[in-house]
C-alpha cells in the first residue's frame, strides 16, 4: 500500500485492520498525531486529509491510499513553526502537550473549511456564505478537540492571534494577571 | 497528595535536630521572597516548540529494537474466581507471543501501597494476576503479547473465561449503614470535635442542614496510561507516564524482588496526570510480561483500560448543618459524611478538610467515616477532598446567607477566623478577604441581583454564585537537587521531578536562574528520569516547593564551594556563605556590590570545567509551624434555559491567594485548567458505575463528558501574589486550588438564576426542568 | 478487532456483488461507527466492501427536491447551498452531530445506518438482545438517561442515535437501496423498525442490499425549518432529545404545513405524526403546540433514568416551533 504522507510517498504491507493513526504512530514511527481514545471521542489523532481535518483513529489506513495526509510533523519543525504552532506558544494553547497537535491540526482544517463557508451548529445565518469565526464559532468549531489540561482559552486566543492579519509573532500578549 | 503522612512523621522526627533550639517560627524567610528578576516573568514553556511539533516523545513512543505489543483482558465480575480459562484460541491467533494469566505469571510480590508504604507508587496493593481470584468488575485477567497491536488485541478477545461469582459489596447505599471511621485521614484526625456542635446548630437562630451527594469521576488524561519496558539481564528500564518516578522505581523493585538501583523509570513527558498516573497493575504485568517473552513490550492501555484498570475520584455523601447567630457568626459548624473506599487502597478523598480551616465558629463536629466496596480502587484526584468538600460547605453557606437575607461575600468576611479554626496555629498567609475584595471588583459583584429568578434575556435565566477555593499546601520531604555549574556560565539543575503540564520545565529553570543570579536562558532544568537525584512526587500541589527548597540547599552547598574554590586572589575573599548573594552570573557581597566574582571566572581560576552541588531539602517543619493553605473566591455568571434547563457558564473569575507567582503565564493556566476541570465536576461529569454488576458502563470519553471548547467560557484569573513568609520563594503549589470552590460556585450561581438548589452533582439539566 | 477482508467498490453493482460473494460482508463508509464496533468485537464482519468511492453527489432534481449520493460526507450536506437554503433542518441537524472531524469522514449511508449508543450494547459483559437475542437487556433496570420513552419494548429501549436522519424523517425522505435483484426505494420513515421483539433487525434493509441515495422531495414550508437538540454539554454529545421542525404559518395565523420529527427518543428517528395532526388548522399558538406535543407524547413511557425525558420532548417541541413562528432560525 502506498500512502502520500507530509509530500513523501511511503509503502508499507499492512494488515487490513490498521488504522491510519497506528500507521502513523506505530508503522512510520510519526507519533506527533495522539492516540487519546481510539473511540473517536477526543480529537488528538486529528490529521488532515487533502485539506480536510479527520480523527485518525477511525480512519483504516487501507481507505486512505494515495491520498495527500498531512500531519503535525508535515506543519512545521521545532526550528521553523507554522504561525499557529509559534501562536499555541505565545498564548500557552497547551499544558501537557497531548492533544496539541490535535488542537493544531484541527484549527488549521477549521480554518479552511470556514473559508469555503462550511456554517456550524452556531452560525446563526445558514444563507451566508462567508462566516464569521465569532469567539462561539471558534468553540463550537473546535468542540471535537478534547483538552483535559484546560488551555482552551488559550488555543482560541491562539487561534485568533493566527488568524489576524499580523504576523502571529507579533500577536500582543493579552494581560493575564493582577 | 500522597505520603502526606510520611512527611509529618518526617518532621516530627526530624525538626529537632534540623533546627536545634530554633522554632521553624523563627527561620528566617527565604532571602528571594521578593526576587523578581526572572520570577514573576511570563516565559513561554521552554518545551513549546517540541510540543506545537509533535517531537516530544511520550512513554507510547519510545522506539525500541525488537518491542512488540501487550493487550489486556479485563474481568467481566466484580467479585468471585475464574472457574473456566481457555487461552488455546488466542496462543494459536496469528503473531502472538504470549498469553499470560494467573497460571503462568511469575510469581510477585504485591506492590507496595503509596501512604501506607514509603516506597510505594502502587494505588492498590492487591497482588498483580497472582491467583483465580477477582476482586473488582474490570480487573485485569490476561495479557497477550504479539508482533502488533492489532494482533494482540484480537488474541485477547479469542480468550475464553467463565466466572464463579461471588455476592459483592456494590451498592452504596446498602453500605452506608456499616460505614466506619477510618484510624485517620491522610495523618490528620478523623474527627474534630470542639464543644458540642449538634446543640449549637439546633438552637442557632439560623440553621442550615442539608445533605450534599457527588459521583465517581475519572481524570480523563487526555494521554491514556502506557509503558514502554525492557529487561537487560535482572535491570528493568521502564518508559513510563507518572507522576512518582522514584517511588516507581521502588515499587518495581520491591514486586520483582531486585535491587532500586535495577531500575530505571523515564519520564520526560507526561501527557495530563491529575493524580491518576501512580502505579497500577500495567506496570507489573508489562514488566513480567517482557521478562517472559525476553523483548522489549509496550503496554498502552486503551481508553476503556483507563476507566477498567485505574481508579477515579470516589462517591460521596455529606452533611453540612450550621447554625448561626443574628450577628453572621457561627455558633456551630458540622461537616460529616461518608465515602466509599476499597480494602485494598489508602484514599479517603477528604472531603472533610476544608472546613477544618475556613470559618471560625464556636463549636465543631468534623468527622468522616468510609465503607468499602469492591470496586478498583479509587484515588487522588485533582484537589481529592477539597474538591467536592468545597461543593458541600460552600453550597451550604450561601444557603444559609440566603436565610440570613446577607450576601454571601459579607457572611464570609464575618466568619473569618484570626487563626485557624481548629488547630489553632497561626495563618502562614492567607489574604482571603483581599482575594474576595479584588474579585468581587473584578466582576462586579456589587451588581448581582440577589433575589433567585429575577435576571432573564429571552429563554435564558442568568444567574451569579461565589464560593471560597481553599487547598492546603504542602512540601513533601526526601528531595534532592544537583546543579552543575559549568564554566561557560551554564547550570543544569537536576532532580527527578515531573511535567505533566504544569510548567515543571519552564518555571523550575526560572526558580533556579533567580537563586544562581543568572539568566534564565543559561539555566537547563532536568527532570523526569530516576537516575536523577531524587525527586518528591508530583501530588498535592506540592513539587515546586519541593523543588525550591531543594535547589535552594544544593545551592547554599554550591556557594561554600564557590567560596573555597575562590580562594584568596578572589574579590571574594574571606567571605561568609552568608555574606554573599548571587548576581550577574558570579557571587557578590552582599553589603558591597562591587565585590564580586562571576562563576566562570571562579571555575577558571580553578581550572575547573565543572563544579557540582547536591544537597536533600530541609524537612517541611513549616508546616507544622503554621496552618498553610492557599484561598481564593470563585466568581461564576451563568445562563440557564427556563425551557430545557441547560447550563452555559458565560463568565468566570477566580481570585487566588497563592502566595508569590513564579510565572504568571503558565501559572494563569493551571488556575484554568482546574477551574474548567470543575465545569466539568459542576455540570457533566459522572463515572457511571452499575451496581447490580459493579461494572463502569461509561468507559469512554463519547459518555463520560469532560468539558469542550464550547463549554468553557473566558477565565479570567487574578492573584494577589503575597509571598508567604514561611516558604521556599514565598510560593505555594497551585495545581488544585482552581478546581476548589467552582462546584458550588456554580451550584450557588444556577440558585441564583433559577431558584432551584441542586445538591446532588453534576448539575444536568433534569434537575433544572 | 477481528481480520477481514477488504475491497473497495466503483459501483453499486459492483458493491453489491462483492457483497453477496461473502458471507459475513459489511460496507464500509466512513467508518466512524463501524470501525469502532469492529474494535469492540460487537461488529465482526469477515469482510467489508468500501463503498465511499460511490455516488457523492448532490443534485438539485427537477421538481425541486434534491438527491444526494449515499457516499457524500456529512460536511458536503450541510455546506451544500441548496440543502442550507431549502430544508435547513438538515443542514442544521448534521452540524449538531459529532464533531467536525467525524463529519468530514461520515457518509449518509453510514449515519443512516449507524447503531445504537446504548452502553450495555457496547459492552460484551452486559446482556443485551440486540447483541445477542434472548439474552436480556441490561438497560431496563440499568443507566437508561439515553434511552426510549417512545415505541420501546420491554426487550429493548435503546435509542437510534442520529441527528441527520431526524431531519430526514421529518423531511418524507426516500431511501434509494441497490440489491442482487436491482433497486428499489423505501420510505424513510418506513426504514427503521421499532424493536419489538427483535432489536436486533433495524431496519428494513436486506443484509445485502446497498443504500445508493436519499432524496429529498420538494417542500417549501422546509425552508423555514430548524433543529433544535438538548444535550448534556454544549457540543458533541448525543441527543437527549431533539426536535426537527418545519413550520408554514397561514395568513389567518393558523399552521398550514407542519412537519415535526423527534431524536434521542426511540429505536428510530421519530416522526411525530400525532403532533402534526393535531396542528393541522390550529392557530400557530403556544397552547397549540403544547396541547400536540401532549398528543404525541401521550404514549411516552419513562424510566428511572428517563422520565424527565417525556417533560423535556415537550417542552423542546414547543419552544422550536414558537422558536420558528418567531422566524429564529436555531
Ligand atoms: C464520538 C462520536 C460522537 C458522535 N456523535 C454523533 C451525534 O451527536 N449525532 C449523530 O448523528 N452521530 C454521531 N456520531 C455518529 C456518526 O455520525 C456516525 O458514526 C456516522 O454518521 C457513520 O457514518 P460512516 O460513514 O462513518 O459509517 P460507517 O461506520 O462506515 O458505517 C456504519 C454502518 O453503516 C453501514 N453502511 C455504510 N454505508 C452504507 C451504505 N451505503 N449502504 C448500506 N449500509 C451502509 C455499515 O455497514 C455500518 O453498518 C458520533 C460518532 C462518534 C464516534
Ligand atoms: S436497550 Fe437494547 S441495545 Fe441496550 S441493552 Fe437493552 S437490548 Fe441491548
Ligand atoms: S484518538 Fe482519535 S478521537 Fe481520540
Ligand atoms: S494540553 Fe494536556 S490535554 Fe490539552
Amino acid at each position: 500500500m502506498r500512502f502520500i504522507i507530509n509530500g513523501q510517498s511511503v509503502e508499507r504491507a499492512l494488515d487490513a485492520r490498521t488504522s491510519l493513526l497506528d500507521l502513523l504512530r506505530d508503522h512510520l514511527h510519526l507519533t506527533g498525531t495522539k492516540k487519546g481514545c481510539n473511540q473517536g471521542a477526543c480529537g488528538a489523532c486529528t490529521v488532515l486529509v487533502e485539506g480536510e481535518r479527520i480523527n485518525a483513529c477511525l480512519a483504516l489506513a487501507v481507505q486512505y491510499q494515495e491520498r495527500p495526509i498531512t500531519t503535525i510533523e508535515g506543519l512545521g519543525e521545532e526550528v521553523a513553526l507554522h504561525p499557529l504552532q509559534r501562536a499555541f506558544i505565545e498564548h500557552d494553547g497547551f499544558q501537557c502537550g497531548y492533544c496539541t497537535p490535535g488542537q493544531i491540526c484541527s484549527a488549521v482544517g477549521m480554518m479552511a473549511e470556514a473559508g469555503r463557508g462550511v456554517p456550524s451548529a452556531v452560525t446563526a445565518d445558514l444563507d451566508g456564505d462567508s462566516v464569521d469565526l465569532t469567539h462561539d464559532e471558534l468553540r463550537e468549531r473546535m468542540s471535537g478537540n478534547l483538552c483535559r489540561c484546560g488551555a482552551h482559552n488559550g488555543i482560541i486566543e491562539a487561534i485568533q492571534a493566527a488568524m489576524a492579519p499580523a504576523p502571529a509573532q507579533a500577536a500582543p500578549v493579552k494581560e493575564d494577571a493582577r | 497528595m500522597s505520603l502526606i503522612r510520611d512527611a509529618i512523621d518526617a518532621v516530627r522526627r526530624l525538626v529537632p535536630e534540623a533546627l536545634p533550639g530554633a522554632l521553624p517560627s523563627e527561620a528566617p524567610p527565604d532571602p528571594l521572597i521578593d526576587a523578581r528578576r526572572v520570577i514573576g516573568t511570563p516565559l513561554s514553556r521552554v518545551d513549546g516548540p517540541l510540543k506545537v511539533a509533535g517531537k516530544a516523545r511520550f512513554a507510547a513512543e519510545v522506539p525500541l529494537d525488537g518491542l512488540v505489543y501487550a493487550a489486556l483482558r479485563y474481568s467481566a465480575v466484580a467479585r468471585g474466581r475464574i472457574a473456566v480459562l481457555d487461552t488455546a484460541a488466542a496462543e494459536a491467533a496469528p503473531g502472538v507471543l504470549l498469553v499470560m494469566t494467573h497460571r503462568n505469571a511469575p510469581r510477585l510480590s504485591p506492590p507496595p501501597l503509596m501512604m501506607a508504604d514509603p516506597r510505594g507508587a502502587a494505588a492498590s496493593s492487591l497482588p498483580v494476576m497472582q491467583d483465580a481470584t477477582i476482586r473488582w468488575n474490570g480487573e485485569p485477567v490476561a495479557l497477550v503479547v504479539a508482533a502488533t497491536q492489532e494482533q494482540a488485541e484480537h488474541a485477547a478477545s479469542l480468550i475464553r473465561i467463565d466466572y464463579e461469582a461471588e455476592a459483592a459489596a456494590l451498592s452504596f447505599d446498602a453500605a452506608k449503614p456499616h460505614a466506619a471511621p477510618p484510624g485517620d485521614i491522610l495523618g490528620e484526625p478523623t474527627t474534630i470535635k470542639v464543644g458540642d456542635a449538634e446543640a449549637a446548630v439546633a438552637g442557632a437562630a439560623f440553621r442550615v442542614d442539608r445533605i450534599y451527594r457527588t459521583p465517581r469521576h475519572n481524570h480523563c488524561a487526555i494521554e491514556p496510561h502506557a509503558v514502554t519496558v525492557a529487561w537487560e539481564g535482572d535491570s528493568l528500564t521502564i518508559h513510563d507516564a507518572t507522576q512518582m518516578v522514584h517511588l516507581t522505581r521502588s515499587t518495581m523493585a520491591a514486586v520483582f524482588g531486585i535491587a532500586e538501583e535495577q531500575v530505571r523509570v523515564l519520564s520526560p513527558f507526561v501527557g495530563g496526570g491529575f493524580g491518576n498516573k501512580a502505579v497500577w497493575n500495567h506496570h507489573v504485568l508489562a514488566a513480567a510480561a517482557a521478562r517472559m517473552v525476553n523483548r522489549p513490550v509496550r503496554l498502552a492501555l486503551s481508553r476503556e483500560g483507563v476507566f477498567r484498570a485505574t481508579g477515579g475520584r470516589t462517591l460521596t455523601e455529606q452533611r453540612v448543618a450550621l447554625g448561626a447567630k443574628a450577628d453572621g457568626t457561627l455558633a456551630g459548624l458540622i461537616h460529616s459524611g461518608v465515602t466509599g473506599i476499597t480494602s485494598h487502597n489508602q484514599c479517603p478523598e477528604q472531603f472533610s478538610f476544608p472546613a477544618r480551616h475556613l470559618y471560625a465558629a464556636d463549636s465543631f463536629l468534623i468527622t468522616q467515616s468510609a465503607v468499602e466496596l469492591d470496586m478498583v480502587a479509587n484515588t487522588f484526584m485533582r484537589a481529592p477532598g477539597e474538591s467536592i468538600g468545597t461543593f458541600a460547605l460552600e453550597s451550604a453557606i450561601d444557603e444559609l446567607a440566603e436565610t440570613m437575607g446577607l450576601d454571601p461575600v459579607e457572611l464570609r468576611r464575618r466568619l473569618e477566623p484570626e487563626r485557624d479554626p481548629t488547630s489553632g496555629l497561626a495563618f502562614s498567609s492567607r489574604h482571603l478577604v483581599e482575594a474576595y475584595r479584588r474579585g468581587a471588583e473584578r466582576f462586579g459583584w456589587d451588581r448581582r441581583n440577589p433575589t433567585p429568578r429575577a435576571r432573564r434575556d429571552g429563554d435564558w435565566l442568568i444567574g451569579q454564585g461565589v464560593a471560597t477555593a481553599t487547598y492546603p499546601y504542602y512540601r513533601m520531604p526526601g528531595g534532592e537537587a544537583r546543579i552543575r555549574l559549568r564554566a561557560d556560565g551554564h547550570a543544569v539543575v537536576q532532580m527527578a521531578a515531573h511535567e505533566m503540564g504544569m510548567g515543571t520545565a519552564t518555571v523550575q529553570a526560572q526558580q533556579a536562574a533567580e537563586r544562581l543570579g543568572l539568566p534564565v536562558e543559561r539555566v537547563t532544568f532536568e527532570y523526569g528520569d530516576s537516575a536523577l537525584p531524587r525527586g518528591t512526587l508530583a501530588g498535592g500541589s506540592s513539587q515546586s516547593a519541593s523543588i525550591a527548597a531543594a535547589v535552594a540547599a544544593a545551592q547554599a552547598v554550591l556557594v561554600e564551594q564557590l567560596l573555597r574554590l575562590a580562594g584568596n586572589d578572589s574579590p571574594l575573599a574571606g567571605l561568609k556563605p552568608a555574606e554573599v548573594e548571587a548576581r550577574d552570573g558570579g557571587l557578590c557581597y552582599r553589603d558591597d556590590p562591587r565585590r564580586c566574582e562571576s562563576y566562570a571566572s571562579i571555575l577558571r581560576r580553578a581550572g575547573q570545567d565543572e563544579l557540582v552541588a547536591e544537597a536533600a531539602a530541609p524537612p517541611p517543619a513549616e508546616t507544622q509551624a503554621y496552618s498553610m493553605h492557599s484561598y481564593g473566591a470563585q466568581f461564576c455568571e451563568l445562563r440557564v434555559n427556563a425551557v430545557t434547563g441547560e447550563t452555559r457558564v458565560t463568565r468566570w473569575v477566580g481570585s487566588f491567594n497563592t502566595g508569590r507567582i513564579l510565572n504568571p503565564k503558565t501559572a494563569a493556566s493551571q488556575f484554568r485548567g482546574g477551574i474548567i476541570m470543575g465545569l466539568g465536576l459542576a455540570l457533566t461529569e459522572e463515572t457511571l458505575f452499575d451496581e447490580r454488576t459493579g461494572r463502569i458502563m461509561n468507559p469512554s470519553l463519547a459518555d463520560y463528558h469532560v468539558p469542550v471548547h464550547l463549554d468553557v467560557p473566558e477565565i479570567d484569573v487574578i492573584w494577589n501574589d503575597i509571598p508567604d513568609p514561611h516558604s521556599p520563594l514565598g510560593l505555594h503549589g497551585i495545581g488544585e486550588i482552581g478546581i476548589t470552590g467552582v462546584g458550588a460556585a456554580v451550584a450557588n450561581a444556577v440558585h441564583n438564576a433559577t431558584g432551584i438548589r441542586v445538591r446532588e452533582l453534576p448539575i444536568t439539566l433534569d434537575k433544572l426542568l | 478487532m477481528n481480520p477481514f477482508d477488504y475491497a473497495r467498490a466503483a459501483d453499486p453493482a459492483e458493491a453489491v456483488r462483492l457483497a453477496g460473494a461473502r458471507p459475513n460482508t459489511k460496507f464500509l463508509g466512513g467508518g466512524t461507527n463501524l470501525v469502532d464496533l469492529m474494535r469492540e468485537t460487537i461488529e465482526t464482519p469477515d469482510s467489508l466492501v468500501d463503498v465511499t468511492g460511490l455516488s457523492r453527489r448532490i443534485e438539485v432534481l427537477a421538481d425541486g427536491g434534491i438527491l444526494i449520493g449515499a457516499a457524500a460526507r456529512n460536511t458536503a450536506v450541510a455546506a451544500d447551498p441548496a440543502v442550507r437554503k431549502r430544508f435547513p433542518m438538515l443542514a442544521r441537524a448534521i452540524l449538531a452531530g459529532a464533531s467536525a472531524q467525524i463529519r468530514n469522514m461520515a457518509t449518509v449511508g453510514g449515519n443512516i445506518m449507524q447503531r445504537t449508543r446504548c452502553c450495555y450494547f457496547y459492552d460484551d459483559a452486559a446482556r443485551c438482545n440486540k447483541r445477542v437475542p434472548g439474552a436480556g437487556c441490561d438497560a431496563v433496570g440499568g443507566f437508561n438517561r439515553m434511552h426510549a420513552i417512545l415505541g420501546a419494548s420491554p426487550a429493548c429501549v435503546a435509542t437510534h442515535p442520529s441527528d441527520l436522519c431526524v431531519a430526514l424523517a421529518a423531511l418524507d425522505a426516500v431511501v434509494h437501496v441497490e440489491g442482487p435483484t436491482g433497486g428499489r426505494t423505501l420510505r424513510f420513515i418506513d426504514f427503521h423498525r421499532l424493536p419489538g421483539d427483535r432489536p436486533d433487525i433495524e431496519t428494513a434493509l436486506a443484509a445485502d442490499e446497498l443504500i445508493t441515495a436519499v432524496e429529498l422531495p420538494p417542500l417549501s414550508a422546509a425552508a423555514r425549518s430548524t433543529y433544535r437538540k438538548v444535550r448534556d454539554r454544549s457540543s458533541y454529545a448525543f441527543a437527549l432529545v431533539s426536535v426537527a421542525a418545519a413550520l408554514d404559518v397561514a395568513a389567518d395565523g393558523t399552521v398550514g404545513t407542519v412537519r415535526l420529527a423527534l431524536g434521542g427518543v426511540a429505536h428510530k428517528p421519530w416522526r411525530a405524526a400525532k403532533a402534526e395532526a393535531a396542528l393541522h388548522g390550529a392557530p400557530a399558538t403556544e397552547a397549540s403546540f403544547r396541547a400536540a406535543a401532549e398528543a404525541e407524547l401521550m404514549d411516552a413511557v419513562g424510566l428511572p433514568g428517563n422520565a424527565f425525558k417525556i417533560e423535556l420532548a415537550k417542552r423542546t417541541i414547543v419552544a422550536t416551533l414558537a422558536g420558528l413562528v418567531r422566524g429564529e432560525r436555531s
